[in-house]
């Protein structure tokens, strides 16, 4: 049927795919800041520098230590969150109590630096980062051919967002957090660190970024630049989605995604712009975002 | 924000005699500039410098971050170079592939700069009528969004020649008087340009309109009690902010003969933001010398290469954490006086 | 910072009187405008300093008394931001040729600005035909390739053994545009058709959705109209969504010695491609690759355009020295450079026409299979050669305002 108006289903199917991988992405970022600004109120403008670190940290590990990507898929996350913990100890605890529009202006700064560093020792092509050998090859799906890598992006990532949700909706100290961010003082005065859980907050939503960067580093190749548009992009997925809700941050991510494959096939010319068209929509509709609280 | 109010001084008539005396030494200063330094990089300093002005206009007086301004800047940069070399306008709507399609040829470079003007206008109508629906943070996202569809779209339309841009853009005669390819032609047309849009911005922000917009920055919902209708005052700023931004852009492009993605790029955006937040946002002359010294670090530093971003986001990071005024705020904090 | 700028100003105007004044004026400053840190910068960027630095060395002028300094920018692939260098080059800091420039955008835009100011502009890496074509000009020389010598080598072939059915990925700009252009003449001329393209961005890491496009095209060939790592990142991506295994042909319409390397010989063993200089073909070019590949921070031995670069500059300095001075004045130079006969050690003998080409032969080589690589760099077969008059765009058919008909 689809033949009929001029689509080929091999091409509908195998978009739709892409977009469901690009989707993860959006979903384990935007996941990550959402996290991060119900915590701080901050938006964290320097999430997709931190994301292009996590890939280069598992570049890094695989030519200069020799350490795989299945170890770096767990280290690297550390090793930036760490650095993530530092940046909010040193940085962002100073601006307390001012404008968070200071927050974003700080964290954009920072991304500059370190996106201005890693270009200066590393240029602005891309540094190849092969595929673990048990990932190699793919799947014929009768559609297209579905390399085992981008199947395991998609699988692990929602496994990665659904944990999350579970962490912070579910369990006790996902409740203190969710507490923390209503009321810091009444959280303190039973007795819980506040400013601690913070630190590890943003040190756990810049992991997440990196990890997305360890994700990505086989598929998008290694390079300086691999964070500083895409975020953009994030950006507008937090806007439709609203920053208030864990699952609609997943949701809209993987839903966006998808949406950017059907225009590939549809209308190739508008995928770069279709995510900031319907972030204009909602806007108009549901200026709090699809998941958002009123503000 | 806070910053913007920092010097919290209402001008009085002492205050703005000293803003005019330092205007007057700054015409003076810029008139005799080119004798001794670069021409070309005076120009696009002083088109940075009215870009910055022009957004300024909103953090500083509206409180208003918008992260995306460089959408104004670089599309009116687009308008005035395709006027001025082609003078075409195609509106095949697409995926119909039908519309009208006028042939103007090339226009005076004076009424392509209008245009531009026009343009950014109408465009930031639209987008401002989007983004002032949020606040805060979510309105610096918002612009930032449209900005980046503004430069996909700019990437993608076939007028703007994506990659390559605009290039060889005619200077031609400033209405019909004065030839712009002579270098101080040039010179003295954008000083013009730039001196009719920085008193512009002054006179606004010094008139009963600024005085209303004051006070939506310092307390919104009392000056919604008090029965102003505080949204179309945010839009008629954003409006006028965006068409000055469109002139400086405008400008920019018959200037270095060409208009690119860098002009509409995120980049420049922040980069604005970078230049307003040095000078000290909120006052009158702070954008003009923070556009003036990331311009001039940027062409003296250019064969160090991405060394320049990371001293630009070195100075972002040390202007939140140290001296959120500004350098002009400071000044101006010094001498107990507003600049 | 203005007093600097002031002192500048006094040194050229002063440059300039000395220029008119003095006969003897034999300085020389030339300026390598290149993109020196992304995806073109393994195939010029800072080789083509070495390679021009080589190339001064070689011309002995030094030895005679001239005063000749290279200097290096980098553009960023930003017409924009070539544009300023080559501006401020000129105006400000006297450089009197600008080298190389790959990417056809920024080349095209140095291209007007040198004709306005009457430099000279000697590009080997920027590919687009247009520089010979309707935009050419009395002071540019474009020596080493182009749209129309790739299109009418590798696409001719391509076509003849049997891939008639095209889908271009085309990288969207000057370059891509004039290469896709040029091949899809080649290609209809030789009664081949085209399914379709697509157009992606310059500097693309993530080729899957393009290459799905032109998978369900059906086309026999999928043809590259991109160049350094765009072709590299295609080419791999292609094999991982298993589309050289189903059966179509990939044609990379412009390849580097540097993209081979990058790839690796397993991944781009059997490719077909267009060149005019590779450092294996005979002793005078292994010489001269052994001793760039002695500077060269990488290793790796010359890119023809790298090789162009040197063999531009070797002419330049011999056309300053017929004229015994620099005469501060690019269309006479130029002038010399087509009126003189060219002979260098890399393109062998040969001549700048009218249009501002140097033409001589290009070569069609396929890379070769890991199992037949002998040592290091081994790697590329010559499968035929195209003579100098038939290689590139017949003067007959020239857009170009300064061929007389």
């Amino acid at each position: 049927m689809l033949d009929l108006i001029g689509i080929s289903s091999q091409a509908l199917f195998g978009q739709l795919l892409l977009g469901l991988i690009n989707g993860s992405f959006y979903a384990l970022l935007s996941l990550g800041l959402a996290v991060i600004f119900g915590m701080l109120n901050i938006v964290n403008f320097a999430h997709g520098a931190l994301y292009m670190t996590g890939a280069f940290c598992a570049w890094f590990m695989l030519n200069g230590l020799g350490i795989n990507y299945w170890f770096a898929l767990v280290l690297a996350p550390l090793v930036v969150g760490a650095f993530g913990v530092l940046i909010d100890r040193l940085m962002l605890q100073r601006l307390a109590g001012l404008d968070h529009l200071y927050g974003l202006l700080l964290t954009f700064g920072l991304a500059l630096i370190i996106q201005g560093l890693f270009q200066n020792q590393f240029g602005s092509s891309g540094l190849p980062y092969a595929i673990p050998p048990q990932l190699t090859g793919g799947q014929h799906l009768g559609f297209m051919f579905l390399p085992n890598y981008r199947a395991w992006v998609i699988v692990f990532s929602l496994v990665v967002c659904l944990a999350t949700w579970f962490a912070i909706e579910k369990t006790r100290l996902g409740a203190y957090l969710r507490a923390a961010t209503e009321n810091p003082a009444m959280v303190r005065a039973f007795g819980i660190n506040v400013p601690l859980m913070v630190t590890l907050t943003y040190g756990f939503g810049v992991a997440l970024a990196a990890l997305a960067g360890v994700l990505a580093a086989p598929i998008n190749q290694v390079r300086p630049q691999m964070g500083a548009d895409f975020i953009i992009v994030v950006f507008a997925v937090v806007v439709i989605g609203g920053m208030g809700s864990i699952m609609g941050s997943i949701v809209t991510g993987f839903m966006l995604g998808l949406i950017e494959g059907l225009t590939k096939v549809f209308y190739p010319e508008a995928s770069n712009t279709v995510v900031f068209v319907i972030m204009a929509i909602v806007l108009l509709i549901k200026p709090n975002g699809l998941f958002g609280r009123a503000t | 924000m806070s910053a913007a109010t920092q010097t919290g001084l209402i001008p009085t008539g002492a205050v703005r005699h000293n803003e005019m005396s330092v205007f007057f030494a700054m015409a003076a200063l810029l008139a005799l500039a080119p004798f001794g330094i670069y021409p070309f990089f005076l120009m696009q300093a002083m088109c940075f410098a009215l870009f910055a002005c022009a957004f300024n206009l909103l953090i500083g007086y509206v409180g208003l971050l918008s992260f995306g301004h460089a959408m104004f800047f670089g599309f009116a940069g687009y308008i005035a170079a395709h006027f001025a070399k082609l003078g075409t306008i195609d509106f095949t709507i697409p995926l119909i592939g039908i519309g009208p399609h006028i042939n103007l040829g090339p226009i005076n470079p004076a009424w392509a700069i209008l245009l531009a003007v026009i343009a950014s206008a109408i465009l930031g109508l639209l987008t401002g009528a989007l983004a002032i629906r949020r606040q805060g943070i979510y309105f610096a996202m918002i612009t930032l969004a449209l900005s980046q569809m503004i430069y996909f779209f700019c990437l993608q339309a076939p007028f703007t020649h994506g990659e390559d841009g605009i290039q060889s853009v005619p200077q031609g005669r400033f209405l019909g008087l004065f030839d712009l390819s002579h270098q101080m032609t040039m010179y003295y047309v954008v000083l013009a340009i730039f001196l009719f849009g920085f008193f512009a911005i002054y006179r606004t922000i010094n008139s009963p309109f600024g005085e209303i917009l004051k006070a939506i920055r310092e307390n919104e919902p009392r000056a919604i009690s008090l029965g102003y209708k505080v949204d179309r005052y945010k839009l008629a700023a954003f409006v006028l902010s965006a068409a000055l931004a469109g002139l400086a852009g405008g400008t920019k492009a018959l200037v270095s003969q060409n208009a690119s993605l860098t002009d509409v790029h995120w980049s420049m955006s922040g980069e604005v933001v970078l230049m307003t937040l040095l000078g000290g946002m909120g006052t009158v002359f702070g954008p003009v010398i923070g556009a003036v010294v990331i311009v001039a670090m940027q062409n003296y530093l250019a064969q160090y290469g991405q060394w320049v971003t990371v001293i630009q986001g070195i100075i972002f990071v040390a202007c939140v954490l140290l001296f959120r005024k500004g350098i002009i705020g400071e000044i101006a904090a010094k001498l107990k006086t507003a600049l | 910072m203005k007093s600097t700028m002031a002192r500048l100003a006094l040194i050229s105007a002063a440059a300039l009187v000395a220029g008119a004044a003095l006969a003897q004026d034999k300085s020389v400053k030339l300026g390598n405008l290149n993109d020196m840190s992304s995806l073109y910068a393994d195939v010029g960027g800072p080789g083509s300093t070495i390679a021009a630095q080589l190339a001064i060395e070689d011309s002995g002028l030094v030895a005679k008394g001239w005063k000749i300094d290279v200097v290096g920018g980098d553009h960023q692939n930003k017409p924009d931001v070539g544009s300023n260098i080559t501006r401020q080059w000129y105006d400000v800091d006297n450089v009197d040729v600008i080298l190389d420039t790959p990417n056809s955008g920024v080349a095209l835009a140095v291209n007007q600005i040198t004709k306005d100011k009457n430099k000279v502009f000697l590009n080997s890496g920027a590919a687009s035909s247009d520089l010979t074509g309707k935009a050419c000009t009395p002071n540019t020389v474009h020596w080493t390739y182009d749209t129309y010598a790739l299109a009418n080598t590798t696409g001719k072939a391509i076509v003849k053994n049997g891939g008639d059915s095209w889908y271009f990925l085309t990288a969207d700009y000057a370059f891509g545009h004039a290469l896709e252009r040029d091949t899809e003449a080649v290609v209809l001329a030789n009664g081949g058709k085209v399914n379709g393209k697509v157009r992606h961005p310059l500097n693309t890491a993530d080729f899957s959705s393009f290459l799905l496009q032109a998978q369900s095209s059906k086309a026999k060939v999928i043809g590259l109209a991109n160049a350094g790592g765009d072709t590299t990142n295609a080419i791999k991506q292609a094999s991982e969504f298993g589309i050289t295994s189903g059966g179509q042909k990939l044609a990379a319409l412009l390849l580097f010695s540097s993209d081979v390397h990058a790839l690796g010989l397993n991944v781009a063993q059997g490719l077909t491609f267009t060149e005019s200089f590779y450092w294996d073909q005979n002793d005078a070019t292994r010489a001269f690759s052994k001793r760039f590949q002695a500077r060269n921070k990488n290793g790796q031995p010359p890119t023809m355009v790298q090789a162009g670069t040197y063999a531009a500059v070797l002419h330049y300095l011999k056309a300053m020295e017929a004229l015994g001075a620099n005469p501060r004045d690019g269309a006479k130079v130029v002038a010399k450079m087509k009126e003189m006969p060219t002979d260098d050690p890399l393109f062998g003998k040969g001549s700048i026409r009218a249009d501002g080409r140097k033409i001589h032969p290009v070569y069609l080589f396929e890379v070769k299979k890991p199992s037949e690589s002998k040592y290091a760099f081994d790697y590329y077969k010559q499968v035929a050669m195209v003579p100098a008059d038939e290689a590139f765009r017949p003067l007959a058919q020239s857009e170009c305002p300064l061929v007389k008909k």
